[in-house]
């Protein structure tokens, strides 16, 4: 499918386009990029993967990321059948207790990744079955890859 | 009553044991605890973080020359491919069009990239199961690609040849022969490797059947390189999404769909030879030309968002750069091959025995510093 095709199918799934908050850009990247509204992802992700016309199979790369004031997560997708490409962005405002749905249930490869962003970031995910830090130790104090993150003793200075 | 008092006797029991982390079969530092019931693994949990160095963190200080020396690192036995897959990322985002002759050594790098990192994985695996000559085959064959390397880029296995805009500098003049050189002896040797190890009854029952991976499970965990098309999945980035000189020239992707320990093992083989065939089509035809084009010494990327995939020895590693403007990345995220395909181990090995698990790990050839970054 084309990225009007894909937008247009996406749009159609949800039938009020503004509760979702849908928005769809391709500017400043070579893919169709799609936010979502976090309480809608886990919906949208199962529909992604299981509808035939989209039918996104490979999630190739799952990043945190912090945007400053907004913690978030990056999907990027790919349909090994048809060989397009999608890439979904969720954030929330909330960096105390920032929380999104686990899509782990959908695609295994996710168990780890999001691991990593937990990790890394703090942003937890429910549904994960096995929610715990995948490389630093249990008792680490805080999140490294956040802006806000100081270390003074390990921090890499410029 | 009677029968009942000896079962109870004879009552299995679950119990823990570490595999590593420095465990000789687990190629570095990479634990593995495993719940096991005498000899059948119930459960197996990789335990990372023992080299991590936060590589992504180092990124977001680092200008982007800088970061490409930060990827020799990861997957250091595909070290030039890294250092391309984030090269080709800046390049497009400044638009930059590299000369011709760049692209087709950078190609011919890569594909001796994979034959020595598939050369010292073929020694590995035998030795893994039990083949101590197959190691120093290997060894004898990557250290000519070693020398040519050394050479042309100046170092061995970390090699920081690739640039953004080019290559640190031209090929050495003996380059073009002693590629040739090699092809001539390594054709000799290949053969060789199937005398020794993939006729061998007794790998063959080490391998077949062993760490069955279906084509559907390795999509959905996210696998590629050989783990993949070892379970009949075709998902060569080299295929889909070429970059550098790859859209010039002709190769198979190697697949086979029994998605065993074997398949794995034949897959490698066979991609050696096709690397082989790469090489053998662009090594008389470099183009004449520049080395590189010059770039400021201060890079800035526009605004936006930049994903570049490349096909390493492991599988497809993917560079994801978010940048605001500035002379760093905001977010810099490597998608590594290894991380998704130990993913996969558990899922692969329960079931079966503490010696499989070893063999399947062989196949899977993880690199740690790769997943733990």
């Amino acid at each position: 499918m084309t990225n009007q095709e894909l937008q247009e199918l996406i749009t159609s799934w949800f039938s009020g386009p503004e509760s979702a908050h849908l928005e769809f850009t391709e500017e400043g990247s070579q893919f169709l990029n799609l936010s979502i509204d976090p309480d809608y992802l886990h919906e949208l992700m199962s529909w992604l993967k299981t509808n035939n016309k989209t039918s996104f199979d490979y999630l190739f790369c799952l990043t945190g990321v912090d945007w400053g004031k907004e913690l978030g997560v990056v999907y990027h997708l790919e349909s090994t059948t048809h060989r397009h490409i999608l890439v979904v962005k969720v954030q929330t405002s909330d960096r105390e207790n920032p929380v999104f749905d686990s899509v782990q249930d959908i695609w295994p490869t996710a168990n780890f990744h999001e691991r990593e962003v937990f990790d890394l970031f703090g942003i937890k995910f429910k549904g994960h079955p096995n929610l715990k830090r995948l490389f630093l130790p249990e008792d680490w104090e805080g999140f490294p890859l956040r802006k806000d993150y100081v270390d003074e003793v390990n921090m890499v200075v410029k | 009553m009677e029968t009942d008092t000896i079962n109870n006797s004879f009552k299995s029991e679950e119990y823990f044991i570490n595999m590593g982390p420095q465990h000789p079969a687990t190629h570095g530092v990479l634990r593995l605890l495993l719940t096991i019931d005498g000899e059948i693994i119930k459960k197996v949990e990789p335990d990372l973080g023992y080299i991590h160095r936060s590589i992504e963190k180092m990124c977001e200080r680092d200008s982007y020359q800088q970061i490409v020396h930060l990827t020799d690192r990861m997957d250091y036995l595909s070290s030039h491919i890294n250092n391309e897959a984030v090269c080709l990322a800046v390049e497009n985002a400044l638009e930059i069009e590299v000369p011709e002759r760049v692209k087709v050594i950078r190609t011919i790098i890569d594909e001796l990239t994979r034959i020595s990192s598939h050369t010292l994985w073929w020694g590995v695996m035998g030795m893994d199961v039990g083949a101590l000559t197959s190691y120093f085959y290997g060894f004898r064959d990557r250290e000519l690609i070693n020398d040519i390397f050394e050479e042309t880029c100046g170092a061995r296995l970390t090699m920081n040849y690739n640039i953004p805009g080019g290559l640190m500098q031209d090929i050495h003049p003996n380059f073009v022969k002693r590629v040739k050189e090699f092809i001539a002896h390594f054709k000799t040797k290949l053969p060789e490797y199937d005398k020794l190890l993939t006729g061998n009854i007794i790998f063959q029952k080490r391998t077949k059947g062993v760490g069955v991976l279906s084509k559907e499970d390795a999509i959905a965990f996210g696998a590629s390189g050989p783990v993949a098309r070892g379970s009949g999945y075709s998902c060569d980035v080299r295929k889909y999404h070429p970059y550098s000189a790859l859209d010039k020239i002709t190769f198979n992707e190697a697949l086979h769909t029994e998605g065993d320990s074997y398949a794995r093992y034949l897959v490698r083989i066979q991609e050696m030879w096709e690397s082989i065939s790469i090489i053998e089509q662009l090594i008389d035809n470099i183009p004449e030309g520049d080395f590189k084009v010059a770039t400021k010494a201060v890079i800035k990327l526009p605004k936006g968002e930049y994903y570049q995939k490349v096909e390493t020895a492991r599988g497809e590693l993917g560079v994801y750069i978010i940048s605001t403007g500035g002379k760093n990345p905001h977010r810099m995220k490597f998608r590594s091959p290894g991380l998704s395909n130990l993913s996969l181990l558990n899922h692969i090995t329960v079931g079966g025995k503490i010696g499989d698990l070893v063999a399947t790990m062989a196949t899977i050839d993880i690199v740690v510093p790769d997943i733990d970054r």
